[in-house]
């Protein structure tokens, strides 16, 4: 197992180089002018001022150069500092990521929960009523843009019911410190009820699939023939074969729940990393972005390895197997 | 009425209403969807549909101009990403081991960034614009079509009648020409009308956040993202309706994709019947 686990961090961290190579080249390739940028926010300057920031950022080295600056730099910690925050990428990522983490994990949670429910419920109700009308929602709901969603709930919780604030994290005009959790939560229901609502339908599909096998199977016929509930064969048997691989598939979506927490923050004005890396691409601030694309990427690498873990737990022939 | 006169006559029709939506964008002059101040923020109504956005501009018309354009982007992008699909997926089955394990670790590095991270960058590399939307949704949706294309190949690589040509003599691209590509045509074409929904809607959702487009095209998500900010003046139409109409032809083309699905692929044409 331990044997296992490491080649996988060897192959995460593979993968984050990749990542960090393919960035890099894509920000290079960019028209836009970094120097030019900075100095947009910094007021008038004169061009001898600007030969000598060019010279001190080494804007002018050959592109492999200052990629093994950007390399050694982050190794040592340091993503840079952003243009339009003006404080270390770092600070910023850290501060950004425990909001989106409260975001991502509720909606993580909405969805694990309601998926399954709903996903236990269709597979009861295999082709009567429930199912057909819960199956249509899922499939209508895996067809609905995030950012669609998210202007319609804002619409009708916030703009007709008044019964949400329109956006942020916390009331406006009040100190971080004296924000109750209570808060907190209300503020960030909306976002994550968008990124579970169009997440949910893949989860409870899935639960679906899984409890019909499982109630076809030979060993549900023998315990109908033992007089089992519906109830209990459920609990006994259809749980414990149908939740373990939902949590996998869980697990294994971190890449849909970040993109989707891009599109959520922006319409809810949530101050959280999907914001920032929106607003970091639209003002051209690359140490932001690239800062905030690693981290992306790790994340998304971090569900990956819990999914594959999880996967030899639950099935002791891939466990052993040295393939994973 | 047969099963298969059914899924025709289905795919017939969607068909029909997909082209109709096009042509009625690319028809409707631009007048049509003009700045007119005088007439801005205006209720739905008879004379306008959808009514007016925050320039008096004709929400019914722009939605369906916006709408042809989406249809463009998304057919466009996914023609791309199947030929990189098709050509990443035979070479990752016929070439040689290290190949093989080569493109599957690419396929994981593009799938371990989220596609939007991704397609942020990838505009931002472009300046914007339309190009950097092409290549963007092009490079991020050929993963899990090339996938599939290489386990088809691999699953018709070991089958006799291949066998029986090779030993006949014919080279590895006659077999592929005239054996393997008829094949896998259909399971491509399905890809890619599968793949279409998910490129119409990255398109609107990056350029809803403001990196695909040019604010004065007429895009669903320009559209969408322009509404974000009377919103909260209890200007809703301007939010709801071209919203729906994006879901509604999403819709469509998820059902055409089924069809043909059935259509050009009977043996799975039964388990098919019973998941939808």
């Amino acid at each position: 197992m331990i044997e296992i686990i490491s080649k996988q961090i060897l192959k995460i961290i593979l993968l984050l180089l990749a990542v960090s190579v393919i960035a890099f080249t894509l920000v290079t390739l960019s028209p836009v002018d970094p120097v030019q940028q900075y100095l947009l926010g910094a007021g008038a300057v004169s061009p001898a001022q600007r030969v000598q920031l060019e010279a001190y950022w080494g804007v002018n080295a050959p592109p492999l150069q200052r990629y093994l600056n950007w390399l050694c730099a982050l190794l040592r910690g340091d993503l840079g500092t952003s243009l339009i925050y003006r404080r270390p990428v770092m600070d910023i990522i850290a501060e950004r990521f425990s909001n989106s983490f409260a975001l991502m994990m509720c909606a993580w949670l909405f969805t694990g929960i309601f998926g399954s429910v709903l996903g236990c419920i269709m597979g009861m109700y295999k082709d009567k009523m429930p199912d057909r009308i819960i199956k249509k929602l899922c499939y209508i709901l895996c067809s609905t843009p995030t950012f669609w969603l998210g202007l319609i709930i804002l619409l009708l919780f916030s703009v007709w019911l008044r019964w949400f604030p329109i956006g942020f994290s916390t009331p406006i005009g009040m100190l971080n410190s004296d924000v109750s959790i209570w808060q907190r939560l209300y503020h960030l229901f909306l976002p994550a009820l968008t990124l579970s609502l169009v997440s949910f339908g893949n989860i409870a599909l899935h639960t679906r699939q899984k409890l019909i096998d499982v109630l076809n199977s030979e060993y549900i016929l023998f315990a109908r023939a033992r007089g089992e509930s519906d109830r209990t064969l459920l609990l006994r048997h259809g749980l414990r074969n149908t939740l373990l691989p939902a949590l996998t598939l869980q697990f294994a979506s971190f890449a849909e729940l970040f993109g989707g927490s891009v599109l959520a923050e922006t319409i809810f004005s949530y101050p959280g990393l999907g914001s920032a890396v929106s607003a970091a691409g639209l003002n051209s601030d690359v140490p932001l972005l690239l800062g905030i694309t690693l981290f992306s990427a790790l994340f998304v690498a971090i569900g990956n390895l819990i999914a594959n873990i999880l996967y030899g737990i639950i099935d002791p022939q891939i466990g052993k197997g040295a393939g994973l | 009425m047969n099963q298969i006169h059914r899924h025709i006559l289905f795919t017939t029709i969607i068909g029909a209403l997909i082209i109709m939506a096009f042509l009625s964008g690319k028809l409707i002059p631009d007048a049509a969807a003009a700045v007119n101040i005088s007439q801005k923020n205006l209720a739905p109504s008879l004379q306008h549909l959808f009514g007016t956005d925050w320039l008096g501009r004709d929400l019914f018309c722009r939605t369906l101009k916006g709408l042809s354009t989406s249809l463009t982007v998304g057919v466009t992008a996914s023609l791309i990403s199947a030929v990189i699909a098709t050509l990443i997926g035979i070479a990752a089955a016929m070439g040689s081991k290290i190949i093989d394990s080569l493109i599957s670790w690419l396929i994981d590095l593009v799938m371990g960034i989220p596609h939007i991270i991704l397609l942020i960058l990838i505009s931002f590399a472009c300046g914007r614009g339309l190009k950097g939307l092409l290549i963007g949704i092009a490079a991020t949706h050929w993963t899990s079509l090339a996938r599939l294309v290489r386990a088809e190949v691999l699953q018709l690589r070991s089958q006799q009648y291949i066998a029986v040509s090779r030993k006949l003599g014919k080279s590895n691209r006659w077999i592929l020409t005239h054996h393997m590509l008829p094949h896998l045509f259909p399971q491509i074409l399905v890809g890619v009308i599968l793949l279409f929904p998910h490129a119409i809607i990255h398109e609107a959702a990056i350029s809803f956040l403001g990196y695909g487009l040019p604010p004065e095209q007429p895009a669903i998500g320009i559209i969408l993202s322009e509404s974000t900010k009377y919103l909260s003046s209890g200007v809703w139409w301007p939010a709801i309706f071209p919203g729906l109409t994006l879901i509604i032809i999403v819709l469509l083309v998820d059902r055409l994709g089924d069809h043909l699905k059935l259509l050009l692929n009977p043996h799975t044409a039964q388990e098919q019947e019973d998941t939808h």
